[in-house]
């Protein structure tokens, strides 16, 4: 894609944080559970209640290691899997990555992110809260009150172990866009958003601020909620919700919209407004997915494993103006899938991989590594879905193959030296190559790499209003300050 | 090649896999009349 009028400015990506919230007690509030425990009753519910993890066990599980940035996505190869069943000796829950929340971290920023008072604690649980709410001010309900709430469509808050400890009541009697499900999961969103947005921008571990540049202009959100009422269910404008709940003052904020290709198609629009010059600073900003807990549980349960998707994840994306040291977002090689481009795979990487790379004069091989659809294959798996990063970098290889850059028996070779394990929780915009972003920071400022792209695909035609699918591109490059031509090259 | 004339096809497709406009054409080009064609994604 051309830049079109070429400008001073190159913009960069200083950092990516994330929030991992570990919410064992909603995942019967994920879409698949419920409907799960609706067909199947109490049995389904008690089997999924038996295999959930604990807090500990969700610190140390790997892959939710790498998100934190502690531990490298190859590094999973030489771990046997299940991997849940190997988990990282000393691990904690913060990272250069990244922060991990237990369920009462959790519910104490539910509360807080509540304007509409529609959160309502057990007076109990209220009391176990207190020391994590601190000046926050909590509705509390006894047994009688929550009992009655959830029996006039309120949805319950549970913690892990089956303890009601709460309700979220409907904010409108007759809006099923305001209906405390879709209130909850928006909820969720908000908060894990603006936790990432948090340690991002106040993270010890983060990029400091370049002098005049401290404050956020722009906030872009891209999570797969749909915030709205009944006369505009995806109204939209999270983001600005979330830059309020982190204590951001300076920021305007608008939301995005491709299912997983959401968090791509904001990082394209950052670097467009750094580098026209219309802003200086953007975060590209999204919440986690409540309805995808628990997502593929039937064949966790199936395997004996553990209920492995039981976290909402939230993630941060700092994009400035060139500070002489980030890695260089290459406008000039990105790209976004066309309407008329064809939606099979191979025509899907063909237009997001080789062809941006070829107009760029690169090759394939050119690119260190691709982060593609980085689905755990511990979860996915066991559901029947294979191993999808696997299935990515095997048609990226089968491209190198027919541009004639490497020989066929080498195809295997180019798929581990240019891809990585999965390692995301299963929340799509996440999973959709920006779960490596810090990786692929550190790799490009401090590690060896040159250049990493990041591929993401959208499932548009699960809306029913089309066929077709959505994808982005774009090369991230090691900043050559000093480098005249790469100056001049937005 | 199968011959699909006179079948009834349900085209269930994957995103990371085979879409479902592309059963659709291979399934009608051998014959066949698709009834529900539908593409799904399981991540």
């Amino acid at each position: 894609m051309s830049a079109g009028t070429v400008g001073p400015l190159r913009p960069v990506v200083r950092a990516a944080r994330f929030a991992i919230a570990h919410v064992p007690g909603l995942v019967l509030s994920g879409s698949k559970p419920r409907r799960e425990i609706a067909a199947g009753g109490e049995g389904v519910r008690a089997a999924l209640r038996e295999r959930l993890r604990s807090f500990e066990d969700a610190v140390g599980y790997p892959p939710h290691q790498v998100l934190l940035g502690t531990l490298a996505p190859e590094a999973l190869r030489e771990i046997p899997r299940p991997w849940h069943l190997r988990p990282v000796a000393g691990a904690g829950p913060e990272g250069p990555g990244g922060t991990m929340i237990d369920e009462l971290g959790f519910y104490a920023w539910l509360v807080r992110a509540d304007r509409a008072r529609l959160v309502h604690l057990s007076e109990e649980f209220a009391a176990t809260l207190a020391g994590h709410l601190g000046e926050t001010r909590v509705s509390t309900m006894n047994a009688d009150g929550l009992r009655r709430a959830v029996g006039q469509r309120g949805e319950p808050l549970y913690l892990g172990g089956g303890r009601q400890i709460g309700v979220v009541v409907p904010a409108h009697e007759e809006d099923e866009s305001l209906a405390a499900p879709v209130l909850l999961e928006n909820l969720a969103a908000k908060v894990t958003g603006a936790l990432a947005l948090r340690g991002l921008l106040g993270s010890p571990g983060g990029a400091p601020p370049a002098p005049g540049d401290e404050s956020v202009d722009y906030l872009i959100g891209c999570g797969e909620e749909a915030v709205g009422d009944r006369y505009q269910r995806g109204g939209g404008n999270l983001a600005k919700a979330m830059g309020e709940l982190a204590g951001v003052r300076t920021a305007g904020a608008v939301d995005v919209k491709a299912f997983c290709a959401s968090p791509l198609h904001g990082l394209l629009l950052a670097g467009a407004l750094v580098a026209s010059g219309v802003w200086r600073r953007v975060v590209v900003v999204a919440g986690g997915s409540l309805a995808k807990l628990g997502m593929k549980c039937r064949g966790h349960l199936a395997a004996g494993y553990p209920v492995l998707e039981d976290v909402i994840v939230g993630m941060a994306i700092d994009v400035a103006a060139d500070d002489g040291r980030s890695p260089v977002l290459r406008l000039d090689a990105a790209t976004v899938h066309r309407i008329a481009d064809g939606t099979a795979p191979h025509q899907m990487a063909q237009v997001l991989t080789a062809a941006p790379l070829r107009a760029a004069g690169l090759k394939l091989g050119d690119v260190d590594r691709y982060a593609v659809e980085l689905h755990n294959p511990d979860i996915t798996e066991p559901a029947g879905s294979g191993d999808v990063p696997a299935r990515n970098y095997q048609m990226i290889a089968a491209l190198a193959m027919q541009a004639g850059e490497i020989a066929r028996s080498d195809m295997s070779a180019f798929a581990a030296a240019h891809g990585m394990p999965g390692f995301s929780p299963t929340q799509g915009h996440i999973a959709s190559a920006v779960a490596y972003l810090h990786h692929a920071v550190t790799g490009l400022t401090r590690g060896s790499f040159s250049r990493v792209q990041l591929v993401a695909k959208g499932s548009l035609f699960l809306g029913r209003m089309t066929e077709l699918a959505d994808g982005v591109s774009i090369l991230m490059e090691r900043n050559a300050a000093g480098d005249s031509e790469g100056r001049r090259r937005v | 090649m199968i011959d699909f004339k006179d079948k009834l096809v349900l085209a269930l497709g994957e995103r990371d896999g085979i879409p479902a406009p592309a059963l659709v054409a291979c399934a009608e080009s051998a014959g066949g009349r698709v009834v529900y064609a539908a593409t799904e994604c399981f991540v």
